[in-house]
């Protein structure tokens, strides 16, 4: 085989002068994903996991590992690329311009913080003795009842979080999926709310770096003009 | 894989995601601290995988500098 023709028909697999780049076992992080969402519906309880995609991108970011979930071990992205990707459910349209804007990205964190603020101050309320409310917000509109709660043996604080948890997970699910439906299979990826905090952190770790990349970024990419895509 | 006379140019609201860097034949593009991805010209065959792949479409092809 010569030595710059690739080994397979697999994306993942890089050959370059001969190091072969196999899948590793986080492109199969899918099935995490997957499986929080299956799980959520068998009890809702599950939903706490979600805290583990939610603390592990903030603690690789802040302690140097950059983008690396988003780069390697996201869940949510590698689903979304096989679904729009390979089962090429996706329209692979160029998103709107607007939806990469600083403006958008960081307006939709806020937007995001604030949702999940309310969503810990209704947790707060039951902690306080409000009755516990069995239903699961989507897309912070529509209320879904839950039939499949079996939260007796925790306290209701604790189900009312997970409550609320899995409502903001399976919502950022749908308008992933339906942003891969019409643009490309990851367009999640430009307006994810983790996305956006952990570049902003890096970007705040990194500022020296941050910006000596931004005054050339499009001079040393061998660029002399831009000349369509 | 042969050289094109194209390279790709990565644009300024890149958001970091890494689908570039996944699908680059070559193992062209890198995003040192998280911030932005980078291209390294000399690896880049101008193959534009990367500019089809990435999802906020900030990834053209230009024409190759010393190609001029």
């Amino acid at each position: 085989m010569r030595k710059d023709m690739p080994c397979c028909r697999d994306y993942t697999c890089r050959k370059e002068g001969g190091s072969v780049k196999k899948k590793r076992w986080s492109d199969y992080l899918w099935i995490v994903e997957l499986l929080y969402l299956f799980l959520g519906l068998f009890n809702i309880l599950f939903a706490w996991l979600g805290m583990l995609f939610f603390t592990i991108p903030l603690l690789i970011a802040v302690f140097g590992g950059g983008k690396a979930y988003c780069n390697r071990y996201c869940g949510r992205g590698q689903l979304l690329g096989l679904l729009g990707g390979r089962w090429k459910l996706s329209r692979n349209a160029p998103p709107p311009k607007f939806l990469r804007s600083p403006w958008f990205r960081y307006g939709f964190l806020t937007f995001f913080m604030v949702m999940f603020g309310l969503m810990l101050y209704s947790t707060y309320a039951v902690f306080t003795g409000a009755p516990l409310k069995e239903t699961v917000t989507l897309l912070w509109v529509f209320k879904l009842p839950w039939q499949w709660p079996e939260v007796g043996m925790v306290a209701p604080w604790f189900a009312q979080f997970a409550f609320g948890f899995f409502g903001v997970m399976l919502t950022s699910t749908v308008l992933g999926i339906v942003t891969m439906l019409l643009f490309r299979p990851r367009s999640w990826c430009v307006y994810c709310p983790m996305g956006t905090m952990t570049q902003g952190i890096c970007r705040l770790k990194h500022r020296k770096e941050a910006a000596s990349y931004g005054r050339t970024s499009q001079k040393d990419s061998g660029a002399s003009e831009t000349s369509g895509q | 894989m042969k050289k094109s006379l194209k390279v790709a140019s990565i644009g300024r609201e890149c958001v970091a995601c890494g689908c570039c860097a996944a699908v680059c034949p070559r193992g062209a593009i890198q995003i040192p601290y998280g911030i932005i991805a980078r291209l390294d010209e000399e690896k880049c065959v101008g193959c534009g995988k990367c500019a089809k792949t990435c999802p906020a479409a900030v990834i053209t092809l230009v024409e190759r500098r010393e190609a001029l």
